[in-house]
């Protein structure tokens, strides 16, 4: 490995991605475009549905009239999950929560001082209760402030971003690259595929890690997004994810001979990404195996750990989990990369 | 086997087969140093793929690579400059930094002032090296390969499409390579170039070595003839003229009689009454070697 071959690869990757005005521009324009099309779709309107959150079986006398009422989507949460649906209910991501009595039979439910809907469901349950029963309800409340739906989607938006960024940049590039016979001379020369796939990676970790913090900021800037935890922790996911998506690119491009094939194989990874790994709408709610499912995806990862983040103020240590796994993955996608990569 | 020193390069039994298809099929030669050595043939004849295995592109399916009298390892790229059949290069960058990039990738770098004299690149060097002329891309190409001044250098068909008055000019460079001692191996299909470069000519078919040799002594060695070309549309050539000729063909830019009695011949020729104000009469080429050795013409693939 020598650092001045990689150093030079990476610097004529950047001339010819930076002198490339139009792919440029897009990069940028891109996710700015998208933030300020949903703030304005989203703007003032609340979602549809009432979202309850039930918890283990509460007695079915005094709450099945209440959950059949239309309009509500119900979410069944654990018994031990009480204290993680609080704070959903805190921020706003459920409307009301409803759960067995601490003994005997008994309803106990939760709502959020500064919800509207919270007060209605409130209002419908007690409605549905016949008046005899009412004592054997229990009231709570929390108070917190109500995260909007651009809060919430701003960095699926971001992370949406960067994996097109990451699986199309360094993929098409690549098989670009080997189509036109420019890897064939670079094979030709001393340089090592391991120095050629590490500058790859580092010219797009560049580029992804300039992007979104200009298109994070310029969003700020438009629509005031809140964010809740620490910079460095963003950054830090950030740069996890950038990773794992890139080297992802790097296993679809190890091989592959023709763009439009290239192309397919991107197209079908990134689809599914785009829609199941909890982007545009959360994935609580939805059947178990959508859930399985998703965490396969490294987009899943990077956007539950943003999220966790910037709306819930989650530190590094609670998103570790996600950040282990897009390290894991990494790490999978790289050895598998260089282990398949052809110069030819 | 032990290696004979004369030789920088030496290439023994090297065999490769694709499914299907044997493309080279057991070619031996040794090179001189300082000498520029033409491996000739048609399309499809494996001249490639015996170039891309000495360069370590391609793998062998087997055989034996020696430079400088040892095995071919990683090292020869170090030693080696290359310029492939086809070769694309990265948008956007200028041929300057395109020179540049590729210098880079080596330890031992040539004098890179120098080189763009050589391959005279001053006037267009900070254009995009995507937006040259044809004739200045390959220049521009040569001098990629010579970034790290190698003792050895390899052209696959380096002036392929070029018109005739950039190829001159690349012959030029050619030879003032050659006038620095570099050891070149060139591939092509022109005859007429082999015959104006090379020392020494290997003419390839079918992914074996058919003739080998100086080009002169070779058109020597097969032909002791003289060619008579005669217009199309004459009429049919009489047994006496037939019967003088060692070789009578029918080309597309006329009638071929070879013979090694040419006043024989011409006088058949005249008895026949015959108008030979449109005759043409040449000595034999590698091109007429190349017909007279695999049957077909040169170009056709």
């Amino acid at each position: 490995m020598k650092l001045e071959r990689l150093r030079s690869i990476l610097a004529a990757r950047n001339k010819e991605f930076l002198r490339d005005y139009s792919s440029l521009g897009w990069n940028f324009a891109f996710p700015v475009l998208v933030v300020l099309g949903f703030s304005f779709a989203f703007s003032g309107r609340e979602q549809d549905l009432f979202k309850i959150a039930v918890v283990a079986q509460p007695d079915a006398a005094l709450s099945s009239e209440f959950l059949q009422i239309r309009h509500i989507q119900k979410v069944d949460k654990q018994e031990s999950e009480l204290q993680d649906t609080l704070q959903r209910l805190k921020r706003h991501q459920v409307d009301f929560v409803l759960a067995p009595a601490e003994q005997g039979s008994g309803l106990r439910y939760w709502l959020n001082e500064t919800s509207p809907k919270g007060y209605l469901l409130e209002k419908l349950l007690l409605g549905s209760v016949p008046e005899a029963a009412r004592l054997q309800v229990i009231k709570g409340t929390v108070a917190g402030k109500e995260i909007r739906y651009v809060d919430w989607l701003i960095s699926g938006l971001l992370a949406m971003n960067m994996m097109f960024s990451a699986l199309f940049g360094v993929g098409y590039t690549i098989v670009r690259y080997r189509k036109t016979g420019f890897l064939k001379r670079l094979k030709a020369t001393p340089l090592t595929p391991m120095e050629f796939l590490l500058a790859q990676i580092f010219s797009r970790l560049w580029l992804l890690v300039s992007v979104t913090a200009i298109v994070y900021t310029g969003c700020h800037l438009l629509v005031k997004f809140t964010m809740l935890g620490s910079y460095f922790d963003l950054f830090v996911v950030l740069i996890a994810g950038s990773l794992c998506l890139i080297s992802l690119g790097l296993v679809v491009a190890a091989a592959i001979r023709s763009e439009e094939f290239a192309g397919g194989v991107l197209n079908l990874l990134t689809w599914p990404m785009m829609f199941l790994s909890g982007v545009w709408f959360s994935l609580e709610g939805s059947p178990n195996w959508v859930i399985q499912v998703a965490k396969v995806f490294p987009l899943t990862h990077v956007i539950g750990a943003a999220r966790a983040i910037m709306t819930e103020g989650a530190t590094l240590g609670q998103v570790m989990p996600q950040v282990t796994a897009l390290g894991a993955m990494t790490l999978v996608f790289l050895v598998l990369g260089s282990a398949i990569f052809k110069w030819e | 086997m032990v290696s004979s020193p004369s030789f920088i390069l030496e290439v023994r039994d090297l065999k490769k087969s694709f499914p299907g298809v044997q493309a080279v099929d057991g070619v031996s030669f040794g090179i001189a140093a300082g000498r520029c050595f033409g491996l000739l043939g048609p399309n499809g004849a494996g001249k490639t793929t015996t170039i891309e295995m000495i360069e370590g592109i391609t793998k062998p399916s087997s055989g034996e690579l020696l430079f400088k009298g040892r095995p071919i390892g990683r090292d020869f790229k170090t030693s080696a400059g290359i310029q492939f059949q086809a070769t694309s290069l990265q948008e956007y960058l200028t041929v300057r930094e395109t020179v540049v990039m590729f210098a880079s990738l080596y330890t031992k770098r040539a004098d890179l002032e120098e080189l763009y004299r050589l391959c005279d690149l001053t006037e267009f060097l900070d254009r995009e090296a995507l937006k040259v002329s044809g004739g200045q891309r390959q220049r521009m190409l040569l001098a990629v390969a010579l970034v790290n001044d190698p003792e050895i250098v390899f052209l696959d068909e380096p002036t392929t499409g070029l018109d005739p008055q950039a190829r001159r000019q690349f012959w030029e460079l050619i030879r003032k390579l050659k006038s620095q001692g570099k050891t070149i191996v060139l591939t092509t299909h022109y005859m007429e170039e082999a015959y104006a470069l090379c020392d020494e000519i290997a003419i390839m078919d079918h992914g074996k070595i058919i003739a080998r040799g100086v080009p002169d002594s070779l058109l020597r060695q097969y032909f002791d003839t003289v060619t008579l070309v005669l217009p199309t549309g004459g009429p049919a050539l009489t047994a006496e003229i037939v019967a003088t000729a060692k070789e009578v063909l029918d080309r597309p830019d006329g009638l071929e009689v070879r013979t090694s009695e040419v006043n024989r011949t011409l006088q058949a020729l005249i008895a026949s009454g015959r108008d030979l104000s449109k005759i043409q009469v040449r000595s034999s080429t590698l091109e007429d070697l190349f017909l007279h050795l695999t049957g077909k013409e040169l170009r056709e693939s």
